[in-house]
């Protein structure tokens, strides 16, 4: 074979053409054969007759040539698409290598970036998105009373005035035709706090007593054994309970066996009868939070004496929608009510769906944090076309050579975008094993009471939300810089020296756009952290009413064998041997602590008529002698309790000064009757209000009446001391076992941790957004640093010259400054005006802030532009030490 | 051409192709020629099923093919073995020759098989 000349190579020059490909080869074939015939002495036309008789049908030859060659054409430019491909992708990688410190920078930006954004997702779908872990959960519904109620009267009854009593609830059962099921339990959960003996030390659980529908309601099945039958939910039923999965993992090694074993509680046998699964956690959906160790039957012939004692939870029927049902609740308990003269008030129920219940009141904080990871991601991106783009004006020599040589413009656009797909698909990985770390250890932080936190996980959902966003990225800043560069003209590029060429000023411009854009969203984000940090502060500057600091709190189980009368004895040695160890200043004990769990009794000042809308409520909290001191409650008014009021002397009862403002209006109370339960009751002091809902609400009518003369509902031992709480932990716990051996083994715990607790929500949140305001601050400062070195660079040459004529190297330290400022400031301002309307979007998350907070805003802006004035002082230093013999030479 | 023409046993017209590109690059003209002329004239390839044989060949890329100039200075389609399509005829002459080996064996047998014994 001899090559073909060049000449007669272009014939396919610009495409293939399979078609001529196959008549030529045919046609050299003929001829060659006719060659041959004429050789062996044919005349040439009856040679080329013989040939072409030899050949048979050239028709259907072609037709399979032409097919087989478009087959060939297909794969050929199949491999071809991904051959280049594969070269983008090497050269991607050569380039991002040889390029180390930008790769390194960009990938954990971007990293940083994606897990915030992952991680905030993980936590909304579970919150928000996904429906609660029940099977059709858009059935359950949550049902609370006190609709006629005013809201801030709800909020003095607290927990009391939402629930129902046993009556109530089995007229709803027995009447409504909207619910499938309604399943109740006991909110009140110190009614289900036991002893658990037997097995080791005393342990403390907390049990939970469920209506025996609870779980068919739910839709959950036990894992192991079986639920609570019909005789078990009955009085004098064979007392039965179902193991948390956790609890039972704890206590019981997840043995097996225990199912159909007694356990003894409160000393009394009980039997467990199953295990529920692992993926049931009833603190996180019902109370966050709270760890509920294991279920028992709410013997409903017990609790009807109890008052409201029961949260409700109903199933709609199939095609019942929640208006049907609140439509049916409407016209149902008003009925109840008439029929039912004894009942205390009207049970006037709100239906709202389970899931809305559950995570309702987040939903603004969480659409924040969202919102807030957005514009994170947004300051991602604008940072990387930022960088990108910087590299690419440095590039821009070698993207002009590559056009020259032939590369077509969609090509360099595809190889940038690859460029940018590699560094964002790195970014991803690293920023998703970050998330994954975080939402672990996220799911196990039991103190923070959010709902549902324990089940966040980087699901599949979060994986898809994770690629999307980072091929969006990957777009967004790869396609930027990608058709600068394309649309360049090519000899300028090849010219431009980078000494102030126009197509580098342009670059300039979008490069000072990007910044501006990135400081305007970064002072968002601040401003908006600026105010919830505030809002934090404030409420942990709250006036509790109590010391939560140098105080420590255990729950105790005294035995004063189930003889009221010998009550108040038992507590009084109690205390006595606490106060006696040393450390210790000062002990009590109280059935409920603030800022937990509560219940609400009537109270009547003796002869008092109230107007109407006065609700004669107040959280009731039952203490002995002491307790005041040791939680650092100021007594205002009056004395103390004191062991002298005992079982068969006068009740006496301590006042909040709400409640004393409301029960005895303009009159001193002190020394005035009131009724509580149908008894004459004797104010004898008043105490300054104590936070008691939540930090942020201020105080209800509040009343505090002697453990030796009321029915208290569990202990909790508070002690003052100046030691470390861990420090005494033993002692008291020995002291505790002294008196009463089946004294649980219980946590010491400071004070400070129920109020930790309460504002833990909010400290979630605040950090998060802190965090992400804190990161979107460096990305803004990197960002004004990028480009002021950037334009220092180029301007060596100019800055040179100026100073070769004279200006000082402090002039030109301010040019350099001046711009970084000049930047800064059309950042914040353009910043602020987003903020103000960002601030008022969350005013409602706001506490004794007020959205247009003039300390945050001058403090934001101050902050920017300190920051502005350090990323341009770095450059701007650089500028003055140019030497300008050396600048000059450099061209 | 006159001698008795063989018909070509199915299958085998790959590996003739291939063995024929054993040699150097050939057009297809070249590789009937050779093919003729290497069985003593026993095996005509006719155009009409080599060309489509070629074009799958190349399609398995066991040959591929370029444009050059034959000896009269026309210009030729030429083909040439790969590397995978050398490793095929590699493989297929074995299979080749332990078949005819067999066949062979069994046509030429003068006497029936011993009967097998240990029953």
């Amino acid at each position: 074979m001899k090559p073909i000349p060049f000449w007669r190579s272009y014939a396919r020059l610009l495409r293939p053409d399979v078609p001529a490909d196959v008549d030529d080869e045919l046609r050299f074939h003929l001829a060659a054969k006719i060659d041959q015939l004429v050789a062996q002495g044919m005349r040439p036309d009856a040679a080329r007759r013989e040939a072409e008789r030899q050949f048979g049908d050239v028709g259907a030859v072609k037709q399979m040539g032409e097919l087989l060659g478009a087959e060939r054409e297909r794969a050929r430019q199949r491999k071809d698409y991904w051959d280049s491909c594969a070269q983008d992708l090497r050269y991607a990688f050569r380039t991002l290598w040889r390029d180390r410190a930008f790769t390194i920078i960009t990938v954990l930006i971007l990293a940083l970036g994606i897990a915030a954004n992952t991680t905030v997702f993980s936590v909304v779908n579970t919150v928000l998105l996904r429906p609660l872990p029940f099977p059709d959960s858009e059935q359950l519904v949550w049902l609370e009373s006190g609709k006629e109620f005013s809201a801030g009267l709800r909020g003095t009854i607290g927990l009391s005035g939402v629930t129902y009593t046993v009556d109530a609830y089995q007229e709803l059962q027995r009447h409504n035709q909207s619910f499938q099921q309604v399943a109740s339990y006991n909110p009140f959960f110190g009614n289900g706090e036991f002893t658990l003996t037997g097995r080791g030390e005393p342990r403390a659980v907390l049990g939970l007593m469920i209506s025996g529908n609870f779980f068919q309601t739910l839709g959950v099945q036990p894992m192991l054994g079986r639920l609570f039958t019909a005789e078990e939910n009955q009085k004098g039923g064979r007392a039965a309970a179902l193991l948390g999965y956790a609890f039972w993992q704890r206590q019981f090694a997840g043995d097996a066996g225990v199912v159909g074993q007694a356990i003894i509680l409160n000393k009394k046998p009980v039997t467990v009868v199953g295990v529920m699964p692992a993926g049931f956690d009833f603190g996180s959906v019902f109370s966050p939070g709270l760890r509920v160790d294991l279920y028992v039957p709410g013997i409903m012939d017990e609790l009807r004496t109890w008052g409201n004692t029961l949260a409700l939870v109903g199933r709609l029927k199939p095609g019942v929608s929640l208006t049907q049902a609140q439509a049916e609740a409407d016209i149902l308990f008003p009925q109840f009510r008439a029929a039912h003269k004894d009942w205390y008030e009207a049970y006037l129920t709100t239906v709202t769906g389970l899931k809305e219940f559950v995570s309702g009141k987040l939903r603004r904080s969480l659409i924040v944090l969202w919102c807030a990871v957005g514009v994170i991601l947004l300051i991602v991106g604008v940072n990387l076309s930022n960088l990108l783009l910087a590299r690419a004006a440095g590039r821009s020599k070698e993207f002009a050579m590559r056009m020259a040589l032939g590369a077509g413009r969609g090509r360099l656009i595809r190889q940038l975008l690859t460029e940018s797909l590699v560094l964002s698909i790195a970014g991803a990985s690293l920023g998703l094993a970050l998330a994954y770390a975080l939402t672990t250890y996220l799911a196990h932080q039991g103190s923070i009471a959010l709902p549902l936190l324990s089940s966040v996980t980087v699901d599949g959902a979060a994986m898809a939300w994770t690629i999307l966003i980072a091929v969006a990225t990957a777009m967004l800043f790869g396609f930027a810089p990608g058709l600068k560069i394309s649309s360049g003209n090519i000899q300028d590029a090849l010219k431009d020296t980078g000494a102030g060429m126009s197509a580098g000023r342009k670059h300039e411009r979008m490069r000072a756009v990007l910044v501006i854009s990135e400081v305007a969203l970064a002072c968002v984000l601040l401003v908006g952290a600026g105010l919830l940090l505030r809002s934090f502060l404030r409420v942990l500057d709250v006036d509790l009413g109590f010391q939560p600091s140098q105080a420590a709190v255990i729950k105790v189980d005294y035995d004063d064998g189930n003889n009221y009368k010998r009550t108040g004895p038992v507590l009084r040695e109690l205390l006595h041997q606490v106060t006696a160890i040393p450390g210790v200043e000062s002990a009590g004990i109280a059935d409920m602590l603030p800022l937990g769990r509560n219940r609400s009794w009537g109270f009547q000042g003796k002869g008092i008529q109230y107007p109407k809308e006065v609700a004669t409520v107040a959280l009731v909290r039952i203490v002995t002698p002491g307790y005041l001191d040791a939680m650092g409650m100021r007594l205002l008014e009056g004395r103390d309790l004191s062991w002298q009021d005992s079982i068969d002397r006068e009740s006496v009862v301590i006042l909040n000064q709400t409640a004393a403002r409301r029960f005895f209006p303009g009159l001193y109370p002190v020394g005035r009757l009131g009724q509580v339960g149908g008894r004459d009751t004797r104010v004898i002091g008043v105490i300054s209000d104590v936070r008691q809902q939540s930090l942020e609400t201020s105080a209800t009518p509040e009343m505090y009446l002697s453990m030796a003369q009321a029915g208290p509902e569990g202990a909790e031992l508070v002690v003052r001391t100046k030691l470390p709480p861990e420090t005494l932990a033993a002692s008291i716990m020995q002291t505790l076992r002294s008196l009463n051996p089946a004294q649980p083994a219980a946590e010491f715990r400071p004070l400070r941790q129920i109020v930790d607790h309460a504002v833990s929500p909010r400290r979630f949140f605040v950090t998060l957004v802190a965090c992400f305001a804190g990161l979107g601050l460096v990305l803004a400062s990197l960002g004004i640093y990028g480009v002021i070195s950037y334009s220092v660079t180029r301007q060596t040459q100019e800055i040179g010259i100026r100073m070769a004529l004279g200006a000082t190297a402090f002039q030109v330290q301010l040019g350099v400054i001046a711009r970084a400022l000049r930047l800064a400031l059309v950042g914040v301002a353009l910043g602020t005006i987003g903020a103000i309307g960002a601030a008022k979007w969350i005013a409602s998350l706001l506490f004794g802030t007020k959205p247009t907070d003039p300390v945050t805003f001058a403090g934001i802006v101050v902050l920017l532009c300190a920051v502005a004035l350090m990323a341009g002082y770095l450059p701007a230093r650089r500028a003055s030490r140019i030497d300008p013999m050396i600048a000059l030479r450099t061209s | 051409m006159d001698k008795a023409q063989l018909e070509l046993v199915r299958g085998t017209l790959d590996v003739l192709i291939l063995k024929a590109l054993v040699w150097g690059r050939l057009h297809g003209y070249a590789i009937t020629d050779l093919i003729l002329r290497q069985s003593d004239d026993a095996l005509l390839v006719e155009e009409g099923t080599l060309y489509p044989a070629l074009w799958r060949l190349e399609n398995k890329g066991w040959v591929e093919s370029e444009w050059g100039l034959s000896e009269n200075n026309r210009k030729a389609k030429f083909y040439r073995l790969t590397s995978e399509g050398r490793r095929h005829l590699r493989q297929e002459t074995k299979t080749w020759e332990a078949y005819a080996a067999a066949v062979g064996k069994v046509l030429g047998a003068t006497r029936p098989p011993v009967a097998e014994e240990g029953r």
